[in-house]
């Protein structure tokens, strides 16, 4: 089955983002398709290169990067929730005229008709958040 | 159509169990994650949410999340089925949609 998920909660402030990386390596174990991951409102904090958690935690935005890399899953942060938080790329660096940028490796930028086009193409939508 | 909810915070702390269990159409199912797993404890001042609605709607709870929270599985409401993330997976296969009482 063909499953895409919405993360709106950022990552270390409840358990949404780790519930929703339990649950993507649980369906991809059981054999399904993970088609895109959409990060919306303070989900897109999930898309930072530039978190250093302790090394006894959980690095969530590495370990989203990882899944994607093996399993080949679109992980997408909606434009304009990653503009207000500073969520920036290298089309957004230009655009906006920043001096760097931070998005994750597997992340890209992109926008709501990504969420929607999720939500067409899969056969389940799975939300987490706050 | 059958639907499975999703609830991921106490009914002690948000009122989205109360909504979630208002609105669901009988014979839906209802998964408890995260702080929604303290709903699912019996003998609390709230346990009457789910002990009337049970009758109307299958209930389950994330088993990782009792134990993340050093709760006790012999404490649940009687009827509660305690899955995996693996059962997790399975019920929104099967189920035709899934929502979450955000």
């Amino acid at each position: 089955m063909k499953i895409s998920i919405q993360v709106s909660e950022g990552p270390y402030n409840h358990e949404a983002s780790v519930t929703a990386i339990n649950y993507v390596k649980a369906a991809l174990e059981a054999g399904h398709e993970i088609f895109r991951v959409f990060f919306y409102h303070d989900g897109v904090n999930n898309g930072t290169k530039f978190a250093t958690p302790p090394q006894d935690d959980m690095n969530i935005q590495k370990t989203w990067s990882e899944l994607a890399a093996a399993h080949n899953i679109d992980l997408v942060v909606c434009v304009a929730a990653a503009q207000r938080r500073g969520i920036v790329d290298q089309g957004e660096m230009e655009r906006n005229k920043k001096d760097g940028m931070n998005i994750m490796d597997g992340f890209r930028i992109s926008g709501l008709g990504q969420l929607i086009e999720a939500g067409i193409e899969s056969d389940r939508l799975v939300v987490f958040g706050d | 159509m059958s639907i499975l909810h999703t609830v991921n915070k106490s009914t002690y702390e948000r009122d989205t169990l109360e909504a979630c269990v208002r609105l669901a159409a009988k014979g839906g199912s209802v998964l408890l994650i995260e702080d929604g797993v303290y709903s699912a404890m019996s003998g609390g001042n709230k346990s009457s949410v789910i002990e009337n609605a049970k009758g109307d709607l299958s209930f389950y709870v994330l088993g990782p999340d009792i134990k993340a929270r050093g709760l006790s599985e012999d404490r649940l409401i009687d009827g509660i089925k305690v899955i995996d993330y693996k059962g997790f997976v399975e019920l929104t296969v099967s189920n035709d949609t899934v929502s979450a009482w955000l």
